[in-house]
């Protein structure tokens, strides 16, 4: 294992001083693992908090700033953040407006979300939840964990944060966020495993010509291997997953994502597949985004975020952004 | 069983837990993500500084310490269940300064619940249960069959063991494993293995002559 760290112990402290080096906008905990905007909390507003494990960037930490979320909640590494950390950011923010939780669908997130979201009413501050859950590799079912949570947080959290920013209530930000989850759906595909710092080897192993479909952000195995194909036919299998599951149609948000250690030439490649699928299916890639947004350390490969936009969602994605890594109309 | 017990049954799990740590890693790694091990050491190196920095004066108060802070300090899901089911126990045992087996067996059956009502996870989900639920049967079991401590703890270890390895066939249907459908099938699951380690610990404690113990429990 190559990577550019100092220790495999000290990774995401070390990660969270580069944020606070590079990002004088933000104001970073590195002690209990927020990143926080600079100005937060901000009287009369709602406050959108969202964590997760490392290892995604720039999800969430990424995210933070106008616009879009006042504080993001760092775990280990694919490790969801503890109550203590969440509970902080979630007083830390709290305008006395209320705080929204963006939480992806996973049991450890949620669990611990919801513990802090218990702690954090005891302290008197009003918390909602959005759950993200917009996999369509993972069949829902009763019995199981249900739908990951993937690429619609960027989404969620992006036009969640946008009402937030308007001045909307708590309860209106939450409609607009579980709406934006409703709408989007998610597949991705990798090329290859990825390697965590602690384990030093990839978390599987796939053969020269050998692919996973279905896989999530944590570097697990998805639902079935296959040969390696063109680009072409690996995106009308990511077009078709989500187009089963509800059908695309007209104006659309679309996110092409890497997943870390996919070249940006390559996922240009995945976005003009992926234009040419809306086409032939009569919707329209209204809104874009192409890069690495949700990723997984080093795995290569991509995902395809899809949104079904409506005229408020379109206006809340347009609204003005500046984030470290999205950043629009300011 | 006092509170000097309990908190040799916390080291005996941190050694093993730091012993096993790599193999419930790759355990992980086939099925989940590869942290099991490493979240569980850091979890139990932090009830390990805990216990040393605020010694609690009952069984019960052990617990609870080692409870929340696996809950304050591991994250993933391992962290509220484990804590959870420490947490759970220890408020079962309330202030008794000594402990009975029947009343651990209890205080196990507490614990399970515990997990239970937050995971919602049932045995045969493929998860800690699956080593748990058997673990607290055959304590009871043997206690109320008049098994003295040494045997209910023998008992209880060997079911979580065997609980444990009866996961490889199946299919996850909870947690990050779940999302691998069928392909979850012919792995042990990492969180039943973590939790027939912590059991096997108990059998360690009873069993072991420690010249750090004052009394034999």
């Amino acid at each position: 294992m190559k990577k550019l760290i100092n220790d495999v112990g000290s990774v995401v402290t070390d990660t969270l001083r580069g944020v606070a080096a590079a990002h004088p906008s933000l104001r970073v905990d590195i002690e209990n693992k927020i990143i926080f905007r600079r100005d937060a909390p901000r009287p009369g507003k709602v406050g959108l908090v969202s964590g997760g494990g490392s290892g995604h960037e720039p999800l969430h930490g990424g995210y933070v700033g106008y616009g879009m979320l006042d504080a993001a909640c760092p775990g280990e590494i694919f490790t969801s953040p503890v109550p203590d950390q969440i509970v902080r950011a979630t007083t830390g923010v709290n305008g006395g407006a209320g705080v929204l939780h963006v939480v992806k669908n996973y049991t450890g997130d949620v669990l611990n979300f919801e513990m802090a979201a218990e702690l954090s009413d005891d302290e008197g501050v009003e918390v909602a939840r959005v759950l993200v859950d917009d996999d369509v590799a993972v069949r829902d079912s009763l019995y199981t964990a249900g739908r990951r949570g993937t690429g619609a947080a960027v989404f969620v959290e992006k036009i969640a944060g946008a009402l937030a920013e308007a001045g909307a209530p708590l309860t209106e930000v939450v409609r607009v966020g579980r709406e934006v989850n409703d709408r989007s759906r998610s597949f991705g595909v990798a090329l290859s495993a990825c390697t965590t710092p602690a384990a030093g080897r990839p978390t599987f192993e796939l053969g020269e010509r050998e692919i996973e479909l279905g896989i999530g952000i944590h570097g697990e195995p998805g639902r079935t291997r296959a040969a390696h194909r063109e680009a072409r036919e690996l995106v009308r299998i990511a077009m078709d997953a989500i187009d089963d599951d509800l059908p695309l149609s007209g104006e659309t948000l679309v996110m092409v994502n890497g997943m870390g250690g996919t070249p940006l030439m390559e996922l240009y490649i995945v976005f003009a597949e992926v234009a040419a699928y809306l086409k032939e299916k009569g919707a329209t890639a209204a809104r874009r985004l192409v890069g690495n947004h949700v990723t997984s350390l080093d795995m290569l490969g991509f995902s395809v975020t899809t949104c079904a936009l409506t005229d408020e969602l379109t206006r809340l994605w347009d609204a003005p952004v500046e984030t470290p890594a999205l950043r629009w109309g300011r | 069983m006092d509170t000097r017990f309990f908190v040799i049954w916390m080291e005996e799990i941190t050694a093993a837990v730091r012993a096993g740590r790599d193999h419930l890693t790759r355990l992980d790694a086939a099925i989940g993500d590869a942290d099991h091990g490493t979240n569980l050491d850091r979890g139990f190196a932090a009830v390990a500084e805990a216990l040393a920095a605020r010694p609690p004066d009952t069984p019960g108060g052990v617990l609870v310490l080692a409870g929340s802070t696996l809950i304050r300090k591991v994250g993933g899901a391992s962290g509220p269940l484990y804590g959870t089911a420490f947490r759970d126990m220890g408020k079962a045992l309330g202030d008794a300064a000594d402990v009975s087996a029947a009343e651990l067996a209890s205080a196990l059956e507490a614990g399970l619940a515990g997990v239970r009502r937050l995971g919602g996870a049932e045995e045969g989900d493929k998860t800690m249960v699956d080593a748990l639920a058997p673990a607290a049967r055959a304590m009871a079991r043997t206690v109320d069959a008049g098994g003295d401590p040494e045997e209910a703890f023998a008992a209880a270890a060997a079911a979580a063991e065997e609980g444990a390895k009866a996961t490889v066939p199946l299919v996850a249907r909870k947690g990050r494993a779940s999302y691998l459908g069928a392909r979850s099938a012919g792995h042990e699951d990492p969180g039943a293995a973590s939790t027939a380690l912590i059991v096997g610990a108990l059998r360690a404690v009873a069993t072991r002559r420690s010249p750090r113990s004052e009394s034999r429990p």
